[in-house]
């Protein structure tokens, strides 16, 4: 009986010995394998009396199950152990960047006529476009500013021929929309514009937006509150005021310059007014029954003022140490 | 037009600062576009005389002057000045005065002599930016009269940025209108006495052109002394005007023109040959015109003509020859009318614009032509005495002013505010218009100084002007709600957008004009677009790619030491197509450089046409494109891609042709593509099929070939075997060198195959897969074991 105890406590010394987990199975060969010391034992329960026997046996089996709860107890520290070793061999540097592609970016006239679009979408505005290369009668007669006349000054133009300009402003979308779409209509329109004028605060090709909203009951009154909501919700200032200022173009009467609240001062920031008679009937709109209002913004102003932009060049210079800040 | 406040203010004075008065312009349509002082701020200054000058006696440069400042005792001044002299009229700054630049006088000892003030230059004064010797003033200047008020320095000057529908703000005559109507104040008009006319004689005036010139006075004046002397007022208020003064004679046009709006014209009677005529130029004839330009007219332009000679070009300038100069004695004055239809773009055919014809082409008061002349005769008399001749006057047919009908409902129509009928009379009432009025509506008829009053908007407009846009509350628009159609059918831009930038490519926006030759070299254009008249002569014509602007934006950030630049845009392309222009929308990237940022965890690899047509493939998907061998004059012809979509041509994709990248400096190549926005922008509406419930089996292919076979041409040749079950076929490997024969390549396919139906047999899929392996034998590909 004794040898049982020192069986049990020799397995139990060995066991906790061994930090391989095949050894330990080799180990348990020992005892527990045909060739074991505990094998024997059992083996050995043949030669004794009837009435030993059982008592032997149960001793016997009590220490082999002894042996094999410290042998699955030492597996488990042993495979934990394992695990822990190997997942601390696997573990990464997470302060090294990820791996790839970077990303790049839009042009900061994009993001802005992005924003001024999907605000007006917001109020119904459809989207228009047209041609860059203008005819004149599309630039300017019909939009009431015939051959020779004083305003035409007011559009440094550049000219393809005599027929055909580079468009001055957006405003030649108006018409063409309204020759094939009925009344009521509100649409926006994005594009570039082109003046014979460079220097540090103009391009010879830069962005304007023109709105337009015909229908029977549009007033002045109208057209200053969506042109004051527009510049609230394009800046997300409430305390943002607008100031409108007669003026003149052939297109609109009357006629009105915005100016915007901005660092204690006034900004320029386009021009509006209610759409000519002569314009509409030029479309065959019947101006007794129906009123409008238009208006056209600098893109890149709005994107100057709302990003800090200090010259407007920086536009059309394409570093890309000024673009990648817009990411 | 540009005009001294102190000016403006004898003819309307309202009772408000200079500001308040620039704000109460601007905000009614009058943009005061500066308003400045004539002076910087300076005190204790006045005019003194210089009594005697005596050698200092401690300093050879400096004087000791005695000097007038009005009081009864002469002040002893050190003076420094080399134009100094006993008699002359000068600025003194006494004690205590301040000058510009913080400059305070004290009474000082210099080498040893008391000086009590200081004799003064214009820089001194702050009157010029820099000046050599005292301000001179003129001999008749009373001594110890303030400078400031002697030079009428307490003034501001007034910058307006016109609109070309207020002509009749271009005098100071019609601002005091509009102040008087703005501010209410009484306007003070101009007294001008009739010119009684002490020669009986006339030069003859024909008319022949009365609807160019309905309205034409003349007048002469013999015996004047044009070599007078412009008195100061006048000169300081031309020049305060920003016109220079020329002699008596051409001032005195000049000052009628800014004090009533209109353009006069003097000529030398002793250069006329006969009467005046005003006609039609006929084609051949010329003139030399006071600036001395040359100018070749035809029927297009008004001329005055004597019996042998053109004289002027109608209401915009006038001849070298018969010019007035100081020697003139006796002048023919001119004040017309000319029709703003026959000057408007006249002047601007020439080069030319003029204070003449900016007033004509817009509209000149035609009831104030003959009073101008006689405002003129009585100052030309005055200044440079002489005897007027009668006024010969022709008359043709001058603008009608019909009037006009206003409705108080279109009123509150148009501006979206209710004003009373008494409010709109008052307000017409303050513009001078003629007004009849009806209930609630009015017959307005316009003054013959205005000519932008036709229609009842421009009358609403007036309306509003006066009341103040400020005073019209804005106001949210009601409307019907309809939905905007937005069409499964289009790709939305700014999806095209988002696509690139997640691919590591920066927008940028370049000039849609480009240089010619760059043009003609990467596009082959050898027909560009071009401008008449280019800002510059590298902008000279319209881009047919986007090409151009990339490269240059390129180069530009090669520059700056970027190593790794990958850029598109997005923009029309421009085309001659059967005598039209055509604009295409294009969309178009380069990229440079490594094919991904320079990091730690990939091998660096410089970006190549297979990185570049992963993008483009990106943008169109779900669509499979064509890349067909094709040249084109950028690209490295081995190289380069035309893109097919469905048989049709949509683009191109390749990498610089190395003698660009030499020729531009870059270091390494880029690949660039170019693709058409509209066809890019055409999706259909995905549509779902039955998802196959058995797995599908995969066989690799490898197969040995020529090198020169393209892999596209393989693929579609399996494709169109009547194989069944393959659904897909891809390239997973490609490799040449080490175990084959040169001038071969190994690709491998991988060939899914599947049934809806069933699982297949391998005896299925085999026949299928011999079958592929049969059409590629055809084509010289020999499956590799």
């Amino acid at each position: 009986m004794e040898e049982l105890q020192q069986i049990l406590d020799q397995a139990l010394r060995q066991f906790a010995e061994i930090s391989d987990e095949d050894e330990l199975e080799q180990v348990k060969a020992r005892f527990l394998g045909k060739e074991g010391s505990l094998t024997a034992l059992l083996k050995g329960l043949g030669k004794l009396s009837a009435e030993q026997r059982p008592v032997a046996g149960a001793r016997i089996n009590q220490v082999k199950q002894g042996i094999e709860a410290a042998l699955q107890q030492r597996r488990e520290v042993l495979r934990k152990n394992r695990l822990a070793s190997q997942l601390a061999e696997e573990s990464l540097d997470v302060t090294l960047p990820g791996r790839g592609m970077g990303t790049g970016g839009l042009h900061p006239v994009t993001r802005t006529l992005q924003r001024i679009e999907q605000l007006f979408h917001s109020l119904g505005f459809a989207s228009a476009s047209g041609p860059e290369i203008e005819s004149d009668f599309y630039n300017f007669t019909a939009l009431n500013i015939p051959e020779n006349h004083p305003a035409r000054a007011m559009h440094d133009t550049f000219y393809i021929d005599p027929q055909h300009v580079l468009r001055t402003h957006t405003s030649p979308v108006q018409v063409r929309y309204m020759e094939s779409n009925h009344p009521p209509l509100k649409i926006i329109s994005s594009g570039r514009v082109y003046r014979y004028d460079s220097d540090a605060t103009h391009s010879p090709m830069f962005h304007q937006v023109e709105g337009l909203w015909v229908d029977e009951e549009i007033s002045f009154a109208n057209l200053k509150g969506v042109v004051q909501d527009f510049l609230k919700r394009f800046f997300e200032r409430d305390d943002l005021r607008v100031r409108f200022r007669p003026s003149f173009f052939p297109f609109t009467e009357p006629s009105a310059e915005m100016d915007m609240s901005w660092s204690g001062g006034w900004l320029e920031i386009g021009g509006c007014g209610m759409v000519h008679p002569n314009v509409l009937n030029h479309v065959d709109i019947d101006s007794e029954k129906y009123l409008g209002f238009a208006f056209g913004l600098g893109v890149e102003r709005l994107a100057m003022l709302r990003y800090g932009v200090n010259d407007l060049r920086l536009f059309y210079e394409s570093d890309l140490r000024f673009l990648k800040q817009f990411k | 037009m540009k005009f001294s406040e102190n000016w403006l203010r004898t003819w309307v004075d309202p009772d408000m600062s200079s500001e308040a008065l620039a704000h109460a312009l601007t905000m009614a349509g009058i943009e005061v576009e500066s308003l400045e002082s004539v002076a910087t701020a300076f005190n204790k200054v006045v005019v003194a005389e210089v009594l005697e000058v005596t050698k200092h006696p401690n300093a050879d440069r400096l004087n000791v002057c005695r000097v007038n400042v009005g009081e009864t005792q002469p002040l002893s001044i050190v003076c420094g000045a080399a134009n100094v002299s006993a008699g002359v009229k000068v600025p003194c700054a006494l004690i205590g005065a301040n000058l510009p630049g913080d400059f305070a006088i004290k009474q000082a000892k210099v080498r040893g002599v008391e000086s009590f003030g200081m004799l003064c230059s214009k820089k001194e004064l702050g009157l010029a930016e820099a000046s050599e010797g005292l301000f001179l003033l003129p001999i008749d200047a009373p001594p110890g009269k303030p400078l400031r008020e002697f030079l009428e320095l307490d003034d501001k000057l007034f910058t307006l940025k016109l609109t070309p529908n207020r002509s009749d703000c271009s005098s100071i005559a019609g601002i005091a209108r509009e102040v008087a109507a703005l501010t209410g104040n009484t306007l003070i008009p101009l007294q001008i006495p009739v010119q009684h006319p002490s020669l009986n004689e006339q030069l003859p005036v024909t008319v022949i052109d009365t609807s160019g010139c309905p309205l034409y006075c003349g007048r002469l004046v013999r015996g004047v002394n044009a070599a007078a002397a412009t008195p100061e007022w006048m000169l300081r208020r031309l020049e305060r005007s920003g016109l220079r003064g020329i002699n008596a004679v051409v001032d005195i046009t000049n000052y009628v023109m800014l004090e009533m709006g209109q353009p006069m014209h003097a000529f030398d009677v002793a250069k006329l040959s006969g009467g005046i005529t005003v006609r039609k130029a006929r084609k051949g004839e010329s003139l030399c015109l006071l600036n001395e330009q040359s100018v070749d007219l035809d029927e297009e332009v008004m001329v005055i003509a004597d019996d042998a000679h053109i004289l002027a070009l109608a209401g915009i300038m006038g001849g070298l020859d018969s010019g007035v100069g100081s020697n003139t004695r006796d002048v023919f004055l001119e004040s017309a009318f000319f029709h703003p239809d026959a000057i408007a773009g006249k002047a601007r055919r020439f080069g030319l614009s003029t204070d003449s014809s900016f007033r004509f082409e817009r509209g000149v008061d035609f009831a104030a032509t003959r009073l101008a002349l006689e405002r003129a005769t009585q100052l030309l008399l005055q200044i440079c005495g002489g005897s007027a001749g009668v006024i010969i006057e022709a008359r043709g047919d001058l603008p009608k002013r019909e009037a006009i009908k206003l409705r108080g409902s279109r009123v509150a129509r148009v501006l979206g505010i209710t004003l009373e009928a008494k409010q709109i009379a008052m307000l017409f009432a303050r513009l001078r218009l003629e007004v009849d009025s009806k209930g609630g509506d009015f017959l307005v008829t316009p003054p013959s100084f205005r000519f932008d009053l036709s229609i009842e908007e421009d009358l609403i407009e007036e309306i509003a002007r006066l009341h103040g846009y400020d005073n019209i509350p804005a106001a949210t628009p009601h409307a019907s709600l309809t939905m905007l159609p937005d069409s499964e059918l289009q790709r939305p831009l700014a999806r095209i957008h988002q696509t690139l930038v997640a691919r590591d490519y920066q927008e940028i926006i370049s000039y849609s004009f480009v240089e010619e030759q760059i043009e003609r070299e990467l596009c082959g254009n050898t027909e560009p677009v071009r401008l008449q008249n280019p800002i510059a002569s590298n902008l000279a014509v319209m881009r047919s790619s986007l090409i151009t602007g990339l490269i240059e934006a390129l180069r530009y950030n090669l520059n700056r030491k970027q190593s790794r630049v990958r850029l598109y845009e997005i923009g029309a392309c421009f085309a001659r197509l059967n005598g039209r222009y055509a604009h295409s929308q294009r969309l178009s990237g380069i990229a440079y450089g490594e094919s991904q940022p320079e990091q730690w965890g990939v091998a660096s690899k410089p970006v190549d046409f297979y990185d570049v047509k992963a993008d483009v493939e990106a943008l169109y998907a779900p669509y499979r494109l064509n890349f067909v061998t094709a040249s084109h004059p950028a690209l490295h012809p081995g190289r380069s891609a035309r893109i097919e979509r469905a048989g049709n041509m949509i683009g191109w994709i390749g990498e610089l042709h190395p003698q660009w990248q030499q020729r531009y400096d870059m270091p390494q190549s880029g690949v660039w593509f170019e693709v058409e926005y509209e066809d890019l922008s055409r999706v259909s509406v995905p549509h779902t099929g039955e998802i196959a419930k058995f797995l599908p089996a995969r066989r690799d292919l490898a197969f040995l070939v020529d090198d020169a076979v393209a892999v596209q041409t393989l693929i579609e040749a399996m494709k169109k075997v009547p194989a069944p079950y393959v659904q897909e076929i891809q390239v997973f490997d490609v490799y040449r060198g080490k175990g084959l024969e040169p001038g071969k390549k190994s690709l491998a396919f991988r060939v899914l195959l599947q049934d809806t139906q069933k699982t297949l047999t391998d005896s299925e899929i085999e026949s299928s897969i011999s079958m592929l392996v049969g059409v590629m034998n055809e084509h010289g590909a020999q499956l590799r074991m």
